[in-house]
């Protein structure tokens, strides 16, 4: 499986230099692409049990960039990194942020989206920074195995940290009152403070990236060896930005421009 | 006394041929196999040995250890306090009462321990308000509690079904020979009948152990990081497979731990038993 991946990678490939995209139709290759559909507006399920979000619709403009035929499958996050090197699927296209330790397991195209993390917390809190000193003592809750939760247990080193599953359990932990905070990506927690459901908090603040934590932002990862088709990411992402695809996904989504800085 | 005479010294029997049968091929090529993977398995842990990775989780596995251990210790001790009520209420005469145990058996042994969990803490997280009014929110609040609680209920469910089972299986004429003896019932249970039902009870009690050390390992998802959850932590930072393989080594020589435990349990316990 894994050769006749490369092979038709390698074939696609030059045949697309050969031609010049003179005959896309012959070669269209297949890629599956791994998410967590858990990471809302990024990727989630919806109640049918459809994937939607800006990952999704990025994969799915991407994919029809490179002229290649994508199937996704949903992956728990824990296990997405290994689930590719097994070769459950090519790429992942989950928010995954680029950062050192991952790239020593796994090869990253540029990046395609980079917003900051941030802080929410209850309305009546008293928390009023995202500095340690603000957070000392309180019970700041992360998704496990996340650039946040690294984040938090490097920084947050006064406070208890808890990990979570996913998004949603920490969610519910702090409407209940379980949490003080919470560390997350700005715009998944605006996401969810706009819901009913987050009507009991809001954000404090935005945190400054830091560049060995997070990294310059989220990329397609594929399995390590693997350029060419990191490379071929990387050249539709700079298509859709430049024929403007991205920044309709964009619109759809939010009211700043994702792609950042 | 008399001498005994060497002509009456019997012979030792010749020892029983033992021919290379094909069951015994078959039996030595699979052990041959496990030994190769037992020796596969150590050669990898040697080759993939970190000393910086061991003395940098080393402290969090051990810390992972002492939540589990105490987790599973509280849980099946309250639980066996719990169990005592409910298996006199599944032997009871009174239907009502041997009703509603039923039902928490039937729940509490149908019904996954990682949804009763889950259940117990974000379910009931949900009711703040109410449990609040109630007082019991300090309780709820911490997932600690919540654990010791889901895990506690589960294995009492468990627990009153052992009890039940080595209670019924000493004989009807036990207790009437008691009581033709002018013992009372509780006498009677204390003196005569469990010393007997906890001979029966003692492998299934080792069993529920067993199986509640390596349920636990579901508790992470209520954000109590035990010696799977540490795992986990540890392979999201190296994604490095031998730290599993550490976890699955220490969970086993925990559980050898335990059949050894029991083992001599029974021997010191069975004695009068055997011939």
């Amino acid at each position: 499986m894994k050769t006749t991946t490369r092979l038709a990678l390698a074939l696609s490939a030059a045949a697309l230099v050969l031609t010049v995209g003179a005959s896309h139709a012959q070669d269209r290759m297949k890629i599956r692409i791994g998410t967590e559909g858990a990471y809302p507006p990024f990727n989630n399920l919806t109640s049918a049990g459809q994937l939607e979000g800006f990952d999704i619709d990025i994969a799915r403009a991407l994919c029809e960039e490179m002229n290649a035929e994508c199937e996704f499958i949903t992956q728990d996050w824990d296990g997405i990194i290994p689930a590719l090197q097994a070769g459950k699927f090519d790429a992942i296209i989950a928010s995954m942020s680029i950062t050192p330790e991952r790239s020593e397991q796994v090869d990253f195209s540029k990046k395609y989206y980079n917003t900051p993390p941030a802080i929410a917390a209850p309305k009546d809190t008293d928390i009023t920074g995202v500095t340690k000193e603000a957070l000392a003592g309180k019970t700041v809750g992360a998704q496990g195995a996340t650039t946040h939760f690294n984040f938090s247990e490097a920084t947050y080193t006064d406070s208890d940290i808890r990990a979570y599953p996913t998004a949603q359990e920490y969610q519910l932990d702090l409407a209940n009152g379980r949490l003080d905070a919470v560390n997350d990506d700005v715009v998944v927690l605006s996401e969810w403070l706009a819901t009913p459901d987050g009507e009991c908090c809001k954000i404090v603040g935005t945190i400054t990236p830091v560049e060995e934590i997070h990294g310059p932002g989220a990329g397609i990862a594929v399995r390590k060896g693997e350029t060419e088709l990191a490379d071929r990411f990387s050249q539709a992402i700079d298509a859709i930005r430049a024929n403007g695809k991205y920044q309709a996904i964009n619109e759809k989504y939010f009211d700043f421009d994702v792609y950042g800085g | 006394m008399s001498e005994i005479a060497p002509a009456s010294v019997v012979e030792k029997p010749p020892a029983p041929p033992r021919p290379w049968t094909g069951e015994r091929i078959a039996g030595a090529v699979l052990l041959g196999l496990w030994l190769l993977c037992g020796i596969g398995l150590v050669a990898y842990l040697v080759a993939a040995w970190k000393p910086e990775l061991f003395q940098r989780y080393l402290p969090y596995y051990l810390s992972g250890l002492g939540v589990t251990l105490t987790l599973v210790g509280l849980s099946i001790v309250f639980g066996a306090l719990l169990s005592v009520p409910i298996a006199w209420m599944r032997l009871s005469q009174n239907r009502v009462l041997g009703g509603l145990a039923y039902v928490y058996v039937y729940f509490f042994r149908g019904t996954p321990l990682i949804a009763q969990t889950f259940l117990i803490y974000y379910g009931l997280g949900s009711f703040r308000p109410e449990l609040q009014a109630l007082g019991l929110w300090t309780f709820f609040r911490e997932a600690w509690y919540c654990a010791i609680l889901a895990f506690t209920l589960n294995t009492a469910a468990y627990q009153a079904e052992i009890l039940r089972g080595a209670i019924e299986s000493v004989s009807r004429g036990q207790w009437e020979a008691a009581s033709a003896l002018g013992l009372s019932k509780l006498q009677t249970l204390w003196k005569i009948v469990l010393p007997q039902a906890m001979i029966v009870a003692l492998r299934p009690y080792g069993n529920e152990i067993i199986l509640m050390i390596k349920g636990s390992a579901i508790v992470a998802i209520i954000t109590v990081y035990d010696l799977m959850g540490e795992t986990r932590r540890a392979y999201s930072r190296t994604f490095d497979f031998q730290t599993y393989i550490w976890a699955a080594i220490i969970y086993l020589a925990i559980v050898e731990l335990l059949r050894n435990i029991v083992d001599w349990i029974e021997r010191r316990i069975t004695v009068h038993l055997k011939r």
